[in-house]
């Protein structure tokens, strides 16, 4: 995994709720049998019309809105466990989400694929959307060393939330797959001592 | 009062919930400040989040660590008919072949492919062959996985690279989740079924209301219920955010696992229902959050947007746009939009085009019973297209030794082959755009059922009544 740096960038502004993984990457996408590619079929439903021609009117397709930060609205990544999902938003070129609210398994899968969702307050959000809003040229910035995110339109900033061995594995670009199998001699005596019930 | 000393050494010994009892025995090393490294005793495995697991395994030059731990069955992207035949769509059947092959390159002890006789929905055959029991824990890369919590399992969907993990140290890391119990009081009343006591908690909490926590379920309406009904309760946890739902184990638990290809035999199972025992949450236990619910409230429920938290009681109105707080109401009438209904309006009467029965959600054999009783001397709606799946070849079978398919036929229904069929629609079952479902599964996602599909979420009751009479009809 490449490590994470700080990031300055304008964003993609989707101010809708509850986005799922069905809509991030739906069903028929997930034939696959490598990570690849799902970029290009990243909110494919909302994205293109039934002959695959770009709808004009989603923000992915407007030219106006561009960056590596996608910004959301709240309970983002609800449904599904598929790491499609990831890839497909890692595919697309973004490094970090932020909402005010993500759901549990997504998180976990783009931490594990070296995106970072960033959680902010509803105000906050309600400010990114307010300020691109104003001039799509707005950039955030977001510090995970000292885990602050910055709407540059105004100056405020917010400090956020990550476990330390997270950051930690982000920042070095392990994984913890890695981590695990350091663990191997150990994962065996655990196995044959008492503790385990199901031998 | 803290320098009270019965106070001191009570809060010392303070019980422990169901949960902490299962991931206590579970833990092998906790990383400071960080997640803890749990052991897991059996892993299912499908063919759609699973092949790049392998093919980590294959570049780190990796074999799978405890490879009679995996389970492996084809379900998702299989189809429900002619599955003798080769499998037409080229990608699918790549994605199938690949699964093949990776449980042949690593040696897959448990493997079943289409046709096998145990294959079906991955959430059905772990249960019916004994792989899931009591105190496990237990990982798929399926968000369904909380299905397994009704046997008193810490159960939960996985991400592929966690998939990778498992496969490459059956451990993985997780950091713990917080802890809440639902009680539901009461009765259910009759032809109230478990997917309605399901439905109605997800639209009280929201789909995001449980996300953080791994709920227990308790009180008189949830040990009435069979195992079955547990398992849709269990399995529907994902819906409103939780990590998972568990159900402490019973006698009800115990009979249903005794016997089974995979459970403990003899003096094993003696010890292990010894320890099966123990498996509940301590009368002075502290959950972070308690909800409790009147199950006699509850009453058939259907949804009417596009998550499943947008559920009421089938005779119920869809809200109207000033009871949306202001934040939610783009959403809301984004969704409604793509329902093709409007706030405030009724949804009884209204017609249906497609009926499905099945998925991990309500494929079992006692859906299909509930199912076939309703509809026994009625005859299906002309205009009701109906998918009927079971989860699973068992399930198949059992429906046909007890005599359901001949009920259903005379009805005029047909019984297709095994696997998630339109639930997630990878396969040719999909609802076309516009046209309206009633579905027994779990995810009323726009486009869940196919592009442009109208999902709305109900019991096999509701989905058996609408089906004989053409429209949204009230058990
Ligand atoms: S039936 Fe649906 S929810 Fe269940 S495992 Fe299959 S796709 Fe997932």
């Amino acid at each position: 995994m490449e490590k994470f740096k700080t990031i300055t960038s304008t964003i993609i502004p989707l101010p809708i709720e509850n986005v799922d993984t069905d809509q991030i990457i739906p069903a028929r996408f997930l034939k696959a049998t490598d990570k690849n590619g799902f970029g290009d079929n990243l909110f494919a439903d909302w994205r293109y019309n039934k002959d695959k021609t770009p709808k004009v009117d989603f923000v992915l397709n407007d030219p106006t809105y561009t960056g590596e930060i996608l910004v959301a609205g709240k309970n983002f990544g609800s449904g599904s466990s598929r790491e499609h999902a990831a890839w497909a938003i890692a595919g697309y070129g973004f490094k970090v989400v932020v909402s005010s609210f993500f759901a549990d398994i997504f998180k976990n899968n783009a931490l594990n694929n070296g995106i970072l969702p960033v959680v902010v307050s509803p105000e906050f959000l309600a400010e990114i959307f307010a300020s691109v809003n104003e001039n799509p040229k707005t950039t955030l910035t977001v510090d995970l060393l000292n885990q602050t995110i910055t709407n540059n339109a105004n100056g405020k900033a917010e400090t956020f939330e990550i476990n330390a061995y997270k950051k930690d594995c982000l920042l070095n670009g392990f994984d913890d797959i890695d981590y695990l199998l350091s663990k191997k001699e150990l994962i065996e005596k655990w196995e044959k001592s008492d503790a385990n019930l199901f031998k | 009062m803290t320098n009270n000393p019965q106070q001191i050494s009570l809060s010392k010994k303070q019980g422990k919930t169901l949960f902490d009892k299962i991931w206590d025995a579970h833990v092998v090393s906790t990383i400071e400040n960080g997640p803890t490294q749990l052991y897991i005793d059996r892993h299912f495995c499908h063919e759609v989040t699973s092949p790049q697991a392998f093919n980590g395994l294959r570049e780190r030059r990796l074999k799978v660590f405890r490879p009679e731990k995996t389970t492996m069955t084809a379900d998702h992207n299989t189809p429900t008919i002619n599955q003798e035949l080769p499998v037409k769509d080229p990608i699918s059947r790549n994605q199938l072949d690949q699964f093949a092959k990776n449980a042949k390159d690593f040696g897959m002890p448990i493997y079943y492919p289409l046709g096998h006789e145990k294959n079906g929905v991955v959430h059905i055959i772990g249960p019916e062959n004994g792989f899931t029991q009591p105190g496990m824990t237990i990982v798929c890369g399926d968000s369904h996985t909380s299905t397994h919590g009704a046997f008193g399992t810490i159960a939960f969907g996985i991400g592929t690279s966690e998939v990778e993990m498992v496969l490459a140290t059956q451990c993985i890391l997780q950091t713990r989740p917080k802890t809440m119990r639902i009680t539901f009081n009461g009765k259910l009343n009759p032809g109230v079924t478990s997917k309605d006591l399901a439905l109605y908690m997800i639209s009280k909490l929201t789909t995001g209301g449980a996300t953080g926590y791994f709920v227990e379920y308790a009180g008189e309406a949830i040990r009435n219920m069979t195992m079955e009904e547990r398992m849709t309760v269990c399995n529907l946890s994902i819906e409103m955010g939780a990590r998972g739902g568990l159900i402490a184990p019973d006698e009800t638990t115990f009979s249903y696992v005794k016997g089974r290809e995979f459970a403990p035999k003899g003096e094993e199972w003696d010890k292990k229902l010894a320890y099966w025992k123990t498996l509940k949450s301590d009368d002075d236990a502290v959950f972070d959050r308690e909800l409790e619910f009147d199950a006699s409230e509850i009453q058939p429920m259907i949804t009417y947007g596009t998550n499943p938290g947008m559920g009421m009681g089938i005779s119920d109105s869809i809200p109207t746009l000033d009871e949306i707080d202001a934040a939610g109401r783009i959403s809301f009438q984004k969704s409604l939009d793509y329902m093709g209904f409007a706030p405030g309006e009724k949804l009884l009467g209204k017609p249906i085009d497609y009926v499905f029965l099945g998925s991990c959600t309500n494929g079992r054999i006692e859906d299909f019973r509930l199912f076939a009783n309703y509809v026994k001397g009625k005859k299906k709606a002309d205009n009701i297209t109906a998918w009927l799946v079971p989860g699973s070849w068992r399930v198949r079978k059992q429906i046909e030794e007890e005599g359901l398919d001949k009920i259903l036929e005379e009805a005029g229904f047909a019984i297709r082959q095994p696997g998630c069929s339109a639930c997630l629609a990878m396969n040719d079952d999909k609802i076309p755009a516009g046209k309206y479902a009633v579905s027994t599964s779990n995810r009323n996602f726009e486009g869940r059922q196919g592009p442009g599909a109208r999902t709305i979420l109900a019991g096999p009751l509701v989905a058996a009544a609408t089906a004989i009479n053409g429209c949204i009809t009230k058990p």
